[in-house]
């Protein structure tokens, strides 16, 4: 393989027909860099799409109050849901998989959280500690909100770093008292959130909330995360609470607009399905170009081979075996798709080099578009195998030229 | 002259498909001939001589017969043990040289070494030293399109000598070339010839037939005449 005479020959008919040699390769560089592009691209695709995902657990299901939209044993329909303490603890039992939930609700008033003299407005989730988990927030000092605060009824906050930039101005906030809504609460955590929605927020105890602001048992949303329950089991959980809130709160369990169920396991599950399509149609179109590739550069092996016939005639007059000349045609084959396919690799990283830092918008479906190395190891493979195979069929061709035809003048 | 026979052929047989009908080429060919002959071999076109040519050279199969070369039975061999054999014991010369165009002399000399896995470094030494033989050592470097015909022929002389072989096939040697250089050419196959190596030729000039010892005139695939030269 590595023999100085056989690349010297090599490169002694590439050199003799340059223009047709880049005309070949381009074909297979321009299939390698549509692969390459394609594919980056598609990954670009799946990262945008899953960064909107990130700033919630993957796995959670969350359910929101609506307005029924039907009649139900003689009311009217447009009738508001209104969720409770209760349902927050039926939702508890019914889904024995669930690992963290929450419910949630607000506060009346504005919502102005104040130090000192320093004050702002912030949203105010009131939570169960579970919230840390579904909205997958990183506590980056002290604790969330814990189930001894909830039980107590304590007046502690977990806020965020852009509530503490705000309002602390660099000062330690922990076991610091900000007023919300001119109740005095004590920060026990600062914490950071992917989803920058979910940054500008303060999270108190649900229970303490309710006490102080609400003296009521009204909750918004209940959430949770699914454990380690399938997609299809997820179905099943959200047909199982549908029916049980609808039991509750007396309305169709076909009306589908009485209480509304984000399953996210199940969108994730959908995406991933949908980029697995993405990436099976991506390969599909990059090996038909690549294809079209190979027949280019199978094509040019077998005028090579036309043209050397007297030559590999000779050679084989004296004493050059079959396998010697397929090895020199299957080299060559090779050695054109190997260099005209990295580049095609080389220019396709490279455009999704430059592209990439203008799709680095976290808001963006699209980010981040590149190329790893699983994929430039799969190029390379298939480039091999597709040079090998470009140079098969007329390396068989030139193996069997007999000399005597070869050497025959004309 | 030893009486050792280096080829032998014996009622061999060869026909052609041409479309739907057959071209009887050899017909139950006999020929002997000895180590260190110098042979040529005259016929019009047609009578079957470069078929005899291509069979002696192992470049093409016979129908029926025995072709023994060097007391080997040559017969239906495989692309591979051809090979092995053209490398070993036949020296090929062609009219229009067919010499390697990207090659210069030196690489074109040393090419059937190569096939005999010798070192680089090894069969250029030896290349060279066959040019210098043939007084092309100046020329080593030179590509084949820069050289005259008779150079050119003396290089793929030079080809077939350097793998040793016990046989020169050599199809038309002088047809591409002037006479004067023709007379060289055959100065040269007299020189190989005195050293013991068999040498035959193809052709169909009587004067370049006149220089062997023994010339055997085909006809219709039977040979029709077959002398040996009293010098």
């Amino acid at each position: 393989m590595f023999d100085l005479d056989k690349w010297q020959e090599i490169f002694a008919t590439i050199q003799k027909n340059k223009l047709r040699t880049i005309l070949t390769g381009f074909s297979v560089a321009w299939g390698i860099f549509m692969l390459v592009v394609l594919l980056g691209s598609g990954v670009g695709l799946e990262n945008g799409v899953k960064k909107q995902f990130e700033g919630d657990a993957t796995n959670s299901i969350s359910l929101y109050q609506g307005q029924t939209s039907m009649p139900y044993q003689g009311m009217q329909s447009g009738r508001p849901v209104q969720f409770t303490n209760e349902d927050f603890d039926r939702t508890r039992e019914l889904v024995k998989q669930a690992d963290h939930i929450s419910a949630r609700t607000g506060i009346k008033g504005t919502g102005i959280i104040a130090y000192k003299n320093q004050y702002g407005s912030f949203d105010i989730a009131c939570v169960h500690p579970g919230t840390q988990y579904i909205e997958e927030t990183d506590i980056l000092e002290g604790r969330f909100v814990n189930e001894t605060d909830i039980k107590d009824k304590n007046k502690v906050t977990a806020i965020s770093t852009i509530v503490r930039d705000e309002i602390f101005k660099g000062k330690k906030p922990l076991g610091e008292f900000v007023k919300v809504s001119g109740v005095p609460f004590k920060v026990v955590g600062v914490f950071k959130d992917k989803n920058d929605r979910d940054n500008r927020r303060i999270y108190l105890p649900i229970s303490t909330a309710q006490m102080i602001f609400n003296g009521s048992n009204k909750i918004y949303t209940v959430a949770f995360t699914t454990g380690d329950m399938t997609a299809e089991e997820s179905v099943k959980t959200e047909e199982l609470l549908r029916a049980s809130f609808a039991k509750r709160h007396k309305f169709n369990v076909e009306d589908k607009r009485a209480i509304w169920i984000q399953n996210n396991l199940q969108n994730f599950v959908r995406m991933l399905g949908l980029f697995a399509g993405i990436r099976m149609f991506v390969w599909i179109i990059g090996i038909g170009t690549i294809i079209a590739g190979i027949v280019g550069v199978s094509n040019i092996m077998i005028i090579v081979v036309k043209e050397r016939t007297k030559e590999i005639g000779v050679r084989k007059a004296i004493g050059a075996t079959p396998g010697s000349i397929v090895g020199l045609i299957l080299l060559e084959s090779v050695l054109i798709t190997g260099v005209a396919g990295y580049i095609g690799l080389v220019l396709g990283v490279g455009l999704l080099e430059l592209m990439a830092p203008q799709f680095s918008s976290p808001d963006s479906y699209f980010l981040n578009p590149s190329a790893d190395f699983r994929i430039a190891i799969g190029a390379t493979i298939l480039l091999i195998i597709a040079g090998t195979l470009a140079g098969l069929i007329p390396a068989r061709k030139a193996a069997k030229i007999r000399p005597i035809e070869a050497l025959r003048d004309e | 002259m030893n009486n050792v026979p280096i080829i032998t052929i014996s009622e061999v047989n060869k026909s052609y498909e041409v479309g739907n009908n057959k071209l009887h080429v050899l017909k139950g060919l006999n020929l002997t001939i000895n180590e260190g002959e110098m042979i040529s071999i005259m016929g019009a076109s047609g009578s079957g001589k470069s078929t005899l040519l291509n069979i002696l050279g192992i470049l093409d199969n016979y129908d029926s017969g025995a072709y023994h070369l060097n007391n080997t039975f040559i017969q239906n061999l495989s692309e591979k043990k051809a090979a092995y054999y053209r490398n070993q014991y036949i020296g090929f010369v062609f009219q229009s040289f067919n010499l390697i165009s990207f090659k210069n002399a030196m690489e074109n000399v040393a090419l059937p070494l190569y096939y005999q896995k010798v070192s680089r470094r090894k069969r250029n030494a030896i290349a060279m030293e066959y040019l210098d033989k043939m007084g092309l050592k100046d020329w080593a470097t030179h590509m084949p399109n820069e050289l005259s015909g008779g150079q050119k022929q003396r290089i793929a002389i030079a080809r077939a000598m350097i793998s040793k072989p016990k046989v020169i096939l050599a199809d038309e040697p002088t047809g591409a070339l002037d006479s004067k250089t023709s007379l060289e050419v055959m100065d040269i196959f007299d020189e190989i010839n005195a050293q013991g190596i068999t040498i035959i030729i193809v052709t169909h000039e009587r004067d370049i037939a006149e220089r062997t010892k023994r010339i055997i005139h085909l006809k219709d695939g039977v040979i029709e005449q077959d002398y040996y030269k009293l010098n």
